[in-house]
């Protein structure tokens, strides 16, 4: 419990040094959000009615301080380029495509990756093992960019069972969405899973050099049974920690591979909120990324003494 | 045990996550259904999401989709947006009169008007029967609150500010009083007329009088229109819907195309052009954009007109034609659209010529034979004018002028370029947002905020000052046509190219025209027989 309420703090603590972080580093970039909404001939008076509209026109601190009270109420205000959506209207519209293709790609991570790597551990240094290697080699060294157009072009264009950008949202066909997501989750995993298998091999690798493997042979284990029984529960520890970074990634929206699929996740939201300077919806859009991030560190401490009861959370 | 253990962790991490993803879906479909019931703006995108799976399968062959690299920005036609939303609103509203394809305007939501012989009062009948998308008709009332409410939110700079009185005459005539005579008023009055009776809903809930109405604003995926039965021009043979899907990656909206998910792509480049097989029919046509390297004049040694001609004859315009768009744009000398022929001054052509040695000289005469510095300022998501810059750089070397590139972001040029003048030089290229040829030629008159070059030369502002009261046809060419006439001479900045533009279309469908404003015409568009 005492845990708990320590990490809720850790949270709160976090996520009002990065707001207040957000709120100051847009205020030094150069850029406009009225001007950047009203475009190149907007007149003066134009501009000045949108910036008095969006309060603009006040300090820095005033904003932050009128911001910071309304998002406790829950309120995180109005979006400046879609002016009739609300922040929280827009975030519930693109998180669950963002959340859904992050799980099949996790999904599909971690049923992919960690037999690979196991395999390419129990035979190291065999065919098999160089050949996962070399697979790997060559996926991690694949921009996600090109993958996702490779991946389109052989199953859009020559086999012509994916229509390339016929994404439909999940309200109107879940299991439409479901199948069109199968591709992008699939270039968003590929990479990862490379990463993931790697790490796994020299992890299970240099957990067999050590003495409680020869003592476990000793007793007259067969390799499997020392590999699953003994090593693998060792040597997923750091591969947790790896994998939890990878999930919080690609939770907070897979930028590159959402543009070339014409999904409309967090990625995109983020990268267009940015660029027209849309403050609340950044604002929003980067707690959502901090909270994810540390909360998945807290289940990965959870994860932590799952896998191994010596570590005890003080 | 232990075996079973590490599946443990396996599972419960997948359940988790699994579980997030379904408490959102859940979440977010409860959230949707309970607003539906508050506001009836939502309840209209609501039903017509339903109609939209409901049409679903037979709306694959008769759905005429079009890539759009950008999003539409507002859905309110009075507010300032870009080429492309206003390419899209162009179908879903029209104003008194509306464009046509040779950049003149005919009637619209008046059926005919007068104006008179000082131009200073025009007089408009409304269209019979006409009536608004949700099938209320419209009245003089309306034109009247549609015309003040884009004034208000312009401001006074804006160009309906010029108008004194609005006066309604009967309840079919609207007179339009000018504080000042203005013989080109009429093509800022293809400003949409919008329903009174939607004052509050104006940007969620879109009514105009287009042949093409909203059917369903899906931010950050589309926006689907389908065709207005009840539309004032009952003869048009076209699509009865179309999509504006956006696809911000071009590479990405290219597969679309090859792979049949959209049936138009604009801006194309060459290469891809050749890789399109038989299905497609390729548009050529400009961009309707005055592209160039744009001098402020008052950054020391561009204040001197030597230099800034200097720089004009050391650009090599057709190398950058030829690089960039494989020589299919129309090289320029002064800010005029050559496709809009009636207001073009075609004797600017020609008048610099590539010539690094009669650069140099006009350098070493104004004092700057040992070059000098420039930089140019260019937005970094607009890969065109990067590389233009890029070649720039490349030609000025030549003629000893040391150019530094600096890449900012859009909202940063929009903020400290233009609208701040805090800059050396930029490329970037200004399309036409009024077919009123005097807007395009304000941006040169020292006094307009617009001015971003500083440009300030006397003879143009007074020339400038006559356009407008100038009635006379001919006389308004004259005046035009010495506007640009000056520009070139003063080589007020470096004017490139109205660069190519590079339309596919998918040959299942026909009729696609270019206008001189950002329009994609639906109406226009119909199934190849």
């Amino acid at each position: 419990m005492k845990y708990f309420i320590k990490k809720i703090i850790t949270l709160i603590i976090t996520l009002l040094f990065i707001s207040l972080l957000t709120f100051t580093a847009f205020s030094v970039i150069p850029g406009d959000a009225a001007i950047s909404k009203l475009g190149v001939d907007a007149s003066p008076e134009a501009i000045a009615r949108v910036r008095a509209e969006y309060e603009l026109d006040q300090p820095v601190m005033t904003r932050y301080v009128h911001w910071l009270e309304k998002a406790l109420h829950g309120d995180f205000g109005r979006s400046y380029k879609y002016d009739t959506m609300t922040v929280t209207q827009l975030l519930k519209s693109r998180l669950p495509v963002t959340i859904l293709l992050a799980v099949m790609s996790f999904v599909i991570i971690v049923v992919i990756a960690l037999p690979l790597g196991m395999l390419s551990a129990r035979f190291a240094g065999k065919w098999l093992d160089v050949l996962i290697n070399q697979l790997t080699q060559i996926t991690m060294a694949i921009p996600s960019f090109f993958l996702g157009i490779i991946l389109t072009v052989i199953f859009g264009l020559v086999l012509k069972v994916f229509q390339p950008g016929g994404y439909v949202s999940m309200q109107e066909d879940l299991k439409g969405c479901l199948e069109y997501l199968i591709l992008p989750a699939v270039a968003v995993a590929l990479p990862k899973i490379a990463m993931v298998v790697k790490y796994l091999r020299n992890s299970v690798l240099s957990e067999m050099k050590k003495d409680y493997v020869r003592t476990a042979y000793s007793k007259g284990n067969s390799v499997n049974q020392v590999l699953y029984g003994h090593v693998l529960r060792n040597a997923l520890i750091p591969v947790i920690t790896f994998v939890a970074m990878v999930a919080a990634e690609i939770l907070a929206g897979s930028l590159v591979i959402e543009q070339v699929f014409s999904i409309p996740g967090m990625g995109r939201l983020m990268i267009t909120s940015i660029s027209t300077r849309d403050y609340p919806v950044v604002q929003a859009a980067v707690l959502y990324i901090t909270s994810i991030v540390v909360i998945i560190n807290f289940l990965v401490d959870i994860l932590y003494q799952l896998a191994d009861p010596r570590v005890r959370t003080a | 045990m232990k075996k079973k253990s590490v599946t443990k962790i396996l599972l419960s991490v997948m359940v988790l996550l699994v579980s997030v993803a379904f408490c959102a879906c859940g979440s977010n479909k409860s959230t949707e259904s309970s607003e539906t019931g508050n506001s009836s703006s939502e309840k209209t995108t609501e039903s017509a999401a339903d109609d939209t799976q409901a049409d679903a399968a037979n709306s694959d062959t008769s759905c005429f989709t079009v890539g759009m690299s950008q999003e539409i920005s507002s859905l309110d036609p009075h507010e300032d947006t870009d080429a492309g939303t206003r390419s899209v609103l162009f179908n879903v509203f029209e104003g008194l009169v509306k464009p046509t394809t040779d950049g003149d305007v005919t009637p619209a939501v008046a059926s005919d008007y007068t104006i008179s012989d000082d131009a200073k009062t025009y007089t408009f009948t409304l269209r019979d029967g006409i009536t608004f998308q949700d099938g209320n008709p419209v009245t003089v009332e309306d034109i009247k609150y549609s015309l003040e409410r884009s004034a208000e939110m312009d401001g006074e700079s804006s160009a309906l500010s010029a108008i004194s009185a609005i006066n309604i005459v009967d309840d079919k005539t609207i007179e339009l009083t000018l504080s000042e005579a203005n013989s080109e008023f009429i093509y800022n009055l293809t400003i949409a007329i919008l329903e009174q009776a939607n004052d509050a809903n104006q940007a969620t809930n879109p009514i105009g009088t287009g042949p093409f109405k909203v059917k369903r604003f899906a931010e950050g995926q589309y926006l689907e229109l389908e065709k207005y039965d009840g539309y004032w021009n009952q003869d048009l043979d076209c699509v009865t819907s179309a999509k504006f899907k956006f696809i911000a990656d071009a590479e990405a909206a290219f597969l679309e195309l090859q792979g049949g998910t959209i049936d138009m792509l604009t801006g194309l480049t060459n290469d891809k052009v050749q890789a399109l097989n038989s299905d497609y029919n390729v548009v050529e046509s400009t961009m309707m954009l005055i592209h160039g390297l744009f001098l402020n004049n008052s950054y020391e040694p561009l204040q001197d007109v030597r230099v800034r001609q200097a720089l004009n004859y050391a650009i090599d315009r057709d190398a950058i034609n030829e690089f960039l768009f494989n020589g299919k744009s129309k090289i320029i000398q002064t800010h005029g659209y050559p496709m809009i022929t009636a207001w073009y001054n075609a004797d600017t052509e020609g008048t610099y010529t590539y010539d690094v040695e009669k650069a140099k000289e006009l350098l070493t005469e104004a004092g700057y034979g040992d070059g000098f510095d420039l930089e140019i300022t260019v937005p970094s998501n607009y890969s065109q004018h990067v590389q233009t810059a890029e070649i720039i750089a490349e030609q000025l070397a030549a003629v000893g002028v040391n150019v530094t590139i600096n890449q900012v972001e859009w909202s940063a040029w929009l903020s400290d370029v233009y609208q701040g003048r805090d800059y050396q030089s930029t490329v970037i290229g200004f399309d036409i947002s009024s077919q009123a040829p005097s807007t395009w030629y304000k941006r040169y008159y020292t006094e307009s905020s617009n001015d971003f070059t500083n440009f300030s030369n006397t003879e143009y502002d007074e020339l400038y000052g006559q356009a407008l009261a100038t009635v006379d046809k001919d006389q308004k060419h004259e005046i035009y046509n010495k506007l640009q006439q000056i520009l070139t001479d003063e080589a007020a900045s470096v004017f490139i190219e109205d660069p190519a533009n590079l339309i596919a279309l998918n040959k299942k469908y026909t009729g696609y025209q270019t206008y001189a404003v950002s329009a994609i015409d639906l109406s226009l568009i119909k199934l190849a027989q």
